[in-house]
Parts: C-alpha cells; sequence; structure tokens
C-alpha cells in the first residue's frame, strides 16, 4: 500500500465515524450523522477542518466523537463543534475537550461565530483526570464560553443529551434549539435523582426539550426535527453581524404583509379587553420576518428578531392576549436576557407596550418579581442600541418603566392615539383614592359617583396632554407606525452611546 | 379526561362553554378578570367538556382547575 493510499484509508476510516449499528441506532430515532449535519448547516460543507486525526492511534474513536472547524452561513464564516454520538456515546476524553477549547480560540482570535451542536453523554469516566480537574479540562470550554459571550453569538443546536457538567454548554449559549423527543438537559439523570434524592421522574419530564423551553426556560426554540434546527440556525444569525464590533447586515427590504384591516382596527377601544399583539408586529415588519424566541416561555411577553425595511430590529411587545400581557418574574426574565442579545449585537430595540403592570399578589412576592423585574430595567436602562418605545394602549405603574418609558432614554417615546399612561388604570385609582367615599354613599349613588371619577381621571391621564407636556414624543397614526419606525430607526442608526464608566453593575441575578 | 387550568390568580368572570359542549383546541373556554384585565384561557385540547369545576365570580389561583376535557 502506497503512502496515499494509507492516508485515504485513514481518512475514509474516521469519516465513518462510529459502528453502523449506533448509525442504525441513530437513524430509528430520526437523528443524523454528525457529517450529514455540517453539510445542511454550511453553505457549501465544513470548508476548515480541525485535528481530524485526534486520537487516531484508536480505532475506536474516530476524531476523538467530536468534529470542530470553519463553515461559511449565509456567507460568513463561522466556527463549529459537533459532538459525534456514533463514538461512545458523543462523550468527550481528553482530545474532545482540547479540540472544543481550540475552536473556541480560534472564535475568539477570528471574531467570528461559534455553534455547538450537541449530542453527548457527557465525560468519560476513564479519562477523567485528563479531562475534567486541570487548565485545559472541560472547564475551559465554560470559561471560553462565558468570554465569547457578548463578543461573538453563540448558538446552540441540541440533538441529544446533554448532561451535568454538559448541561452548561447550553446555558451560556445565547440561543439554545432543541429538538422535541431527543433533546434533553439535566444535572442528574433520573437514574440518579431516583438513588440519590428518591425521586422517580421520566428523562422528559426531567430535562425533556418541552420541558425546557415551556416552563424552566432553559431552552429557547422548540423544532420537531433535526433539519428544522439547523434551517432556524441559518436564519436566526442572518439577524446578526459576525461579532460585536460591527452591525447586522442590512437584507433587501420587504413590503408589510398585506392585511385587509390596518392596526387602528384591531386595537380594542375598551383598555380592558384582549387583543393579539402577534396582529399588530405583522402589521409594522417586513413580511415574514419575525424569528420568535422563546414563543412558548412565558408568552405573556413576545420576544423576537425581525426586520423592518430590511433592517434587523428586536422586539419586545406585551401580549394582551396571554395573561392581559402582565409581567411575571419569567417574563421579566426572559426580557432581559432578549435585551442583552439584541443590545450586544448592535440590534435596534422595539418596545411595543400594553401593559396593566407587573403582576401582585404573595405568588410572585414570594417568587421575588422585585427581584426578577429590576433585571429586565438594568438591561433595557443599559441598552445603547437605538430603543424605540410605542405605547400602544395602557403602560400602567412599572409596567411604563419596564417598556423602556421616558425616563430611560429611549430615543423617543412613541403613542398611538389609544394610549393610556398612568400609574395605575382608572377603576384601580378611583378604588384607591376614593375607596372610603363610596362606601359611605348610599347604594344607589355608588355607580354614578365612580363613573365621574373615572371619567375625571381619564381627561387627567389624556395621550395629549401627556404630548402637551412633551412626556411622549409624538402621537401616531397607527395605520402610519411602521413608515414612523422606520424613518426613525434609520436617522438613529449613528447612535454612539457609553452607558457609564466603571467596571460592571451590581444589580439582581 | 385533561383539565383546563388558571394560568394565573383572579375571579372567574365568564364561562363560554357549558357541561357537554363540543370545543376546538385553542377555543377560549373562560375569562378570567385579574389585574383589570379579562384573561382569556383557551382550551389546550379538543373535546367535550366534561365538567365544570369553577362558577362565575370564583375566584382562582394560578394552577387551579377551571373545567375537565373529555378527548
Amino acid at each position: 500500500m502506497s503512502y496515499i493510499e494509507e492516508l485515504n484509508k485513514r481518512i475514509e476510516r474516521i469519516e465513518e465515524g462510529g459502528k453502523e449499528k449506533y448509525h442504525e441506532r441513530n437513524e430509528e430515532k430520526g437523528k443524523l450523522f454528525v457529517r450529514k449535519r455540517l453539510e445542511l448547516l454550511f453553505d457549501d460543507g465544513l470548508n476548515v477542518e480541525d485535528s481530524f486525526f485526534a486520537n487516531c492511534m484508536d480505532d475506536s474513536l474516530p476524531a476523538d466523537g467530536v468534529v470542530t472547524g470553519i463553515g461559511k452561513i449565509n456567507g460568513q464564516d463561522v466556527c463549529v463543534m459537533a459532538n459525534d454520538s456514533t463514538v461512545k456515546a458523543g462523550s468527550w476524553g481528553k482530545r474532545t475537550v482540547e479540540k472544543i477549547i481550540r475552536i473556541q480560540e480560534t472564535a475568539l482570535k477570528l471574531e467570528i461565530p461559534m455553534l455547538y451542536l450537541v449530542d453527548s453523554a457527557g465525560a468519560r469516566i476513564t479519562d477523567q483526570i485528563e479531562m475534567f480537574p486541570g487548565r485545559r479540562g472541560a472547564g475551559r470550554i465554560f470559561h471560553n464560553q462565558i468570554k465569547l459571550s457578548g463578543r461573538v453569538p453563540q448558538v446552540c443546536l441540541l440533538f441529544g443529551p446533554s448532561a451535568a457538567g454538559g448541561a452548561y454548554i447550553p446555558a451560556f449559549c445565547d440561543i439554545v434549539v432543541m429538538v422535541d423527543g431527543n433533546a434533553s438537559m439535566y444535572l442528574g439523570s433520573p437514574r440518579m435523582a431516583e438513588a440519590v434524592i428518591g425521586e422517580k421522574v421520566t428523562l422528559e419530564e426531567m430535562g425533556g426539550a418541552n420541558m425546557h423551553c415551556s416552563v424552566s426556560g432553559c431552552g429557547d426554540v422548540l423544532v420537531q426535527s433535526e433539519e428544522e434546527a439547523l434551517e432556524y440556525a441559518r436564519a436566526y444569525l442572518s439577524y446578526f453581524p459576525p461579532n460585536f464590533r460591527e452591525k447586522p447586515k442590512l437584507l433587501e427590504s420587504r413590503e408589510v404583509k398585506y392585511l385587509e384591516k390596518g392596526i387602528a382596527d384591531i386595537i380594542p377601544k375598551n383598555q380592558n379587553a384582549a387583543f393579539n399583539m402577534h396582529d399588530l408586529i405583522n402589521r409594522i415588519i417586513d413580511e415574514d420576518s419575525f424569528c420568535e424566541i422563546k414563543k412558548k416561555f412565558a408568552p405573556e411577553l413576545i420576544t423576537g428578531l425581525a426586520r423592518i425595511n430590511g433592517k434587523s430590529v428586536g422586539i419586545i411587545a406585551n401580549q394582551p392576549r396571554m395573561k392581559g400581557g402582565v409581567l411575571f418574574p419569567d417574563s421579566a426574565d426572559k426580557a432581559a436576557k432578549f435585551i442583552q442579545l439584541c443590545d450586544a449585537f448592535n440590534i435596534s430595540l422595539l418596545f411595543l407596550a400594553d401593559i396593566p403592570g407587573f403582576m401582585i399578589g404573595t405568588h410572585v412576592e414570594r417568587a421575588g418579581i422585585i427581584r426578577h423585574g429590576a433585571k429586565m430595567l438594568a438591561a433595557m436602562s443599559e441598552a445603547t442600541v437605538p430603543k424605540i418605545s410605542v405605547i400602544v394602549r395602557k403602560a400602567y405603574g412599572a409596567g411604563l418603566y419596564a417598556m423602556a418609558g421616558p425616563a430611560f432614554e429611549p430615543d423617543c417615546c412613541l403613542a398611538l392615539p389609544t394610549a393610556q399612561i398612568a400609574v395605575m388604570g382608572p377603576e384601580a385609582a378611583v378604588n384607591a383614592v376614593y375607596a372610603n367615599k363610596i362606601a359611605e354613599l348610599p347604594k344607589e349613588e355608588q355607580a354614578k359617583f365612580v363613573e365621574e371619577k373615572q371619567a375625571e381621571y381619564k381627561d387627567d391621564i389624556d395621550v395629549y396632554r401627556l404630548a402637551s407636556e412633551m412626556i411622549i414624543d409624538d402621537v401616531i397614526d397607527p395605520n402610519k407606525l411602521r413608515d414612523e419606525l422606520a424613518k426613525r430607526f434609520e436617522v438613529y442608526e449613528a447612535k454612539q452611546v457609553t452607558f457609564t464608566e466603571r467596571k460592571h453593575g451590581v444589580y439582581p441575578v | 379526561m385533561k383539565e383546563v387550568k388558571a394560568n394565573m390568580a383572579g375571579n372567574v368572570w365568564k364561562i363560554t362553554v357549558s357541561e357537554g359542549d363540543k370545543v376546538d383546541e385553542d377555543q377560549d373556554v373562560v375569562i378570567l378578570e385579574s389585574m383589570k384585565m379579562e384573561i382569556p384561557i383557551a382550551s389546550e385540547y379538543e373535546g367535550s367538556v366534561k365538567e365544570l369545576k369553577v362558577a362565575e365570580g370564583d375566584f382562582v389561583n394560578e394552577g387551579d382547575p377551571l373545567l375537565v376535557i373529555d378527548e
């Protein structure tokens, strides 16, 4: 055999991955082979591969169970690490960890996005001294992720388990896409939970994709297949620049979707009635440009990336259709992370406010709603990207503040004619001020008195009065909102602001 | 049998279905009143209403069952 032949034979062997039976087992679960995933992920395949021969002296560990390298997505180079679950269930040995660390270092050096295609059983216990505790042990992967965070976009696609320490890879990514049925994340497996704390639970309940995307908030996007996950990653990255120094690419502007009713027709006159905020979002963004994040988690607040005249915009919108659009600890948390994500990568922010306030009651106080709400306020306040606040209907109490109200230096605070800004709504306010008086009145006079006082109160918080006091910057015809936003975002693009000088803030976490 | 639950604390303002009614997935079945807002609660399941667990005017906590759906 010539040396070329030998080389080719070795290459072929490594490219095959693990044993045939593991490929079959993956196929049964609807899982693709790692190299197939990469083929689908990139414009034209993995362009540069690193340490292909890692651990090649051991025939049973091709590439040491992980593929690392660089390929193009939407024409942009990105770094990738992808576990091969046909090789010892994608577990991590010494070289696996070293490969991951090196590709992260490359991402840091080149300042290009870092993708993690995770499908791994975790550490190889037999190799623990080499891969766990040391300077270049697995801990360094997370250290690097933290260092990369906010410098380059980090995306996690979860195709299988991400167990124990490994579960911190998704935790430190900007976004986690989970494949329903196959993806899972947990510190201790159900078997371990039963042995150690006596809890009997299924894997799906403990750390399944659905649970994480709707309850824990550790997952962001639930998809039904690996192909869908890969497609999502490509679409998601199209909203981002390669790193924090650059701005997102301006794409060709698309018309807004044609819908018969205009915005003015879909907003109910009654402040207390529900409506679907998605109907408004669809009327201001480029058609089909909405990329929602955490759709199933805390749905009383909508967060997602969109385009207005081809320009990336991050939207934070109250959803009156769910829980009245009231903010809860989870929705405040969701907002804080999303705002940080957009601010880190120079994506302008649009707040659409229709909010009765933060939830009250013992349940949320015990859950620390003040602490969680503060996170949202801090993130929103610190964001230095172009920031527009639109008061769609009501914005009561701290709800106004959380949605980038005038005090938090939005570039402008616009109101629709339906806007109502106040410490609280007319019902609550009249009750708070006149409770004793109302009680003293004869029954038949009470309703009339309340009605009068509510009318007075509404006059007091009239939208034109607020415009006259220059509290809001403009009152906009709802049917012209998109054009107004497009114009303003373009103007504010030139904004150059440093929030304040210090090492870092000390806010609740 | 599946339960439709309250997603937040509040008062039951309107029940828009009766026992025996057929309901679709995502159909509003109860409207709560909380934080001065109308909070529509949709059934996550398709089926028929087996039992109403609450009456209009009742206070419910987050997670309390509102009605039972027979799939």
